[in-house]
């Protein structure tokens, strides 16, 4: 069970320094300086480190739960990326720099070398690396995986953004150096696509509890024909609809998540359960932003109007560390290599 | 906040594990023994099937030893279900009782009839069915006019019940029936319920052939039945009351995503072990929904278990579970390797059989034991709107 305390500690922050106008000037730019320190000073970012190496030493659902946090707040900063390059580090028993992190690559072709002390190769679609102080790369030296931690400060970087407006930079790092770097030998680019799909599943549950919040709120409160528009049937069942799309994010999100804390990345049943909870949490993504937007009208289609701060991000975030498709394949092929008669045992392996 | 969606982790105590062990294996040596079938495709009903499964004490396993119950957990009960529709077992002779009628009498029923009835149904010797839609009285389910006429001793019943399923197969019926008309105050007022035995006088039960072929619908017809007064079940006028929480959440069971598992098992025998990417992909995104599925409904198992009362989560299960199982076969059928005269005979071929039996049985998913839009507005009170 996560610690409820973590939860919300976080979740009191984003109420406090995490208000619509402070994700759109981080769209335009502002980094959201106020939020960050708040997050920072509670060691929120380090909730994966071990406290060995200067963090807090929780557990792997305690991230998982502040993960969700943040994708219900629609946060606009590297809360989930630092996490997630501690815990890299941490494989490599390299200490957790303060500041925020990010992480590269996060594509499974991926090709970061590190030569005679120097990176080789680029990496694109960074999260916030614009943002950050460190970058850990998972990287290989002499064809073995070595974790590696790069200062930002100096590297190449082509500013971009993803569909929710957040950064997504192309990174350059040849040349750089490494600060510290150590093997990394169970390591592959596929558990990091892994752990990153199963943070991005929680962070889409989130999004997709908050959306289902401000539908049936705005749902009460506009009127027309007489009455909430809540009290016509159709738009009941839309939102009992988006209802059933959310519980479901939030029960496959939480099973990867208690995958990865008990089995590890890279585990054969972690495999299963990220690639069903990214799959399912995608799908809600699509349908419930989609119900969300027809229950809020014109009005939901402003930039003005706060919805889309949580579509967009869903928009975007089904698509990060592989889509629907890509893990559908990956748990098809896991499905059909074992038969049929293992099917039902697969489901209930474990329980 | 609309809603806090809350699904305990799975986390199933080693004699879950351990008593899903046993079942299966008793599943699987009574269909290699010839004792059923599990790709016959229609509900065959077995007292002889039942008759084993309570021997074994899977019938009734949460209630009272002192009724002939086993004292067991939501979560054994769980465990055994899930193994029993996932390998199509033929409990429908008993299904009902055990889910059903049972609990209902448990908590509502007089002493004589808890008894002598609930013993009975634990060893897997009653059948029951449900008298509960009318002509005129589907999920309007309180617009219920066939009366019980109070008489010495007992009532009489007069009026008829439709769509009853398995009623040619049952010994007992509970039946809802008007004892009262309604009020003013209160439009559910003046229904009862009553156990009935089938072989009552006055009874007749006419078949409704659906468009499987099966016979499993009934009408019945009620002239003059009489009913003993210790046959009431709960308060006179005030069934309303009964249509309790507790036995609704039994409705997000693996049954209302289990039913058509058949076409999805089918298709992955006929995927082989090295599918072409798009069937693989397919089968993939059909097996995430139902994993999630399972999962959310074993976590309401569970939370039954530690005492909690998962209302608004029991119903998004069912509907979710429902639509997705309804709409399986035809996803099934479209992603399926074409056929040819490659393939084996048409009855021989154990794929097309699964996705005709689960195609044809699609439509009643959304509307046996209550319809989807019921349901969703049951969701959309939990949500507040109503």
């Amino acid at each position: 069970m996560p610690d409820n305390i973590i939860v919300d500690t976080a979740s009191r922050i984003f109420a406090d320094l995490c208000e619509p106008a402070t994700i759109n000037a981080a769209e335009e730019g502002t980094w959201p300086a106020a939020l960050w320190t708040a997050l920072e000073e509670s060691g929120l970012p380090l909730t994966w480190v071990p406290d060995t190496l200067g963090g807090a030493g929780a557990e792997m659902t305690d991230g998982f739960a502040v993960m969700r946090a943040a994708g219900r707040a629609a946060a606009p900063l590297p809360l989930v990326e630092t996490l997630i390059a501690g815990w890299l580090l941490a494989q490599a028993n390299i200490e957790a720099p303060a500041g925020p992190m990010t992480i590269a690559p996060v594509y499974a072709d991926g090709n970061l070398r590190l030569e005679s002390g120097e990176l080789r190769g680029r990496s694109r679609s960074v999260p916030f690396a614009r943002n950050t102080r460190h970058i850990a790369v998972l990287t290989t030296q002499g064809g073995k995986p070595v974790v590696a931690l790069v200062a930002t400060d100096g590297l190449a970087i082509n500013q971009a953004t993803s569909l929710a407006g957040e950064p997504r930079d192309t990174v350059s790092f040849d040349g750089a150096t490494a600060i510290a770097s150590g093997p990394a030998d169970a390591l592959t680019l596929a558990g990091i696509v892994q752990l990153g799909a199963a943070a991005r599943a929680q962070q889409m549950a989130g999004a997709l509890e908050h959306i289902l919040d401000q539908s049936v709120q705005w749902s009460l409160d506009r009127v027309q024909f007489g009455r909430p528009i809540a009290k016509f049937q159709a738009v009941q069942h839309n939102l009992a609809a988006l209802a059933g799309e959310v519980a479901a994010a939030g029960a496959a999100a939480d099973a990867a998540g208690e995958a990865i804390a008990q089995h590890g990345v890279g585990h054969d049943i972690t495999s299963a359960e990220v690639a069903i909870a990214k799959v399912r949490v995608g799908e809600a993504a699509s349908t419930g932003a989609a119900i969300a937007h027809q229950v809020h009208g014109a009005m939901g289609f402003t930039y003005e109007h706060s919805l889309h701060h949580a579509t967009r991000r869903l928009w975007a975030w089904r698509e990060e560390f592989g889509n629907e498709s890509h893990w559908s394949l990956q748990l098809g092929r896991m499905v059909a290599a074992r038969g049929a008669d293992e099917l039902w045992p697969m489901l209930t392996q474990g329980s | 906040m609309a809603y806090n969606f809350h699904f305990d982790p799975v986390d199933l105590p080693p004699e879950c594990k351990e008593l899903r062990k046993e079942v299966r294996s008793f599943l699987r040596q009574e269909i290699a023994s010839g004792g059923f079938n599990p790709n016959s495709g229609k509900g065959t009903f077995s007292k002889e099937f039942a008759r084993k499964v309570g021997a074994k004490g899977w019938i009734g396993m949460t209630w009272p030893k002192q009724y002939g119950g086993h004292e067991r957990t939501h979560l054994e009960r769980y465990v055994v279900i899930e193994e029993m529709l996932a390998h199509r077992a033929p409990n429908r002779s008993y299904a009902t009782a055990d889910r059903q009628s049972g609990p209902m009498i448990l908590k509502y029923g007089q002493e004589e009839i808890r008894k002598t009835i609930l013993p009975k149904i634990a060893s897997g010797d009653l059948c029951f069915c449900i008298g509960l839609s009318e002509p005129n009285s589907g999920s309007d389910v309180f617009a219920a006019s066939t009366r019980a006429t109070k008489t010495d001793g007992g009532w009489l019943v007069n009026g008829r019940k439709i769509w009853t399923s398995n009623a040619h197969n049952a010994d007992y019926m509970i039946a809802l029936l008007r004892t009262s008309a309604k009020t003013k105050e209160n439009h559910r007022h003046g229904l009862t319920q009553f156990l009935i035995d089938c072989k009552s006088k006055g009874i007749t039960i006419r078949p409704i052939i659906n468009l499987t072929g099966q016979h499993d619908f009934n009408e019945i017809f009620f002239d003059d039945v009489f009913v003993p007064d210790v046959n009431m079940i709960g308060e006179v006028d005030n069934a309303w009351k009964q249509a309790s929480d507790e036995l609704a959440y039994e409705r997000s069971g693996p049954d209302r995503w289990l039913e058509t598992f058949a076409s999805l098992e089918a298709l992955v025998q006929r995927a082989g072990p090295s599918p072409s990417d798009s069937l693989a992909e397919g089968i993939g995104r059909e097996v995430a929904h139902l994993a999630t599925l399972r999962r959310m409904s074993a976590s309401v198992a569970g939370m039954l278990q530690a005492g909690k009362t998962p209302g608004v989560e029991a119903a998004v299960v069912k509907d979710l579970g429902t639509n997705w199982e309804q709409a399986l076969p035809n996803k099934v059928r479209l992603m399926a390797p074409p056929t040819g005269d490659s393939d084996p005979d048409v009855n021989d071929d154990r794929f097309e059989q699964a996705l005709r039996h689960t195609t044809l049985i699609a439509p009643k998913l959304t509307i046996q034991g209550g319809t989807r839009e019921v349901l969703r507005g049951i969701i959309a009170r939990g949500l507040g709107l109503r």
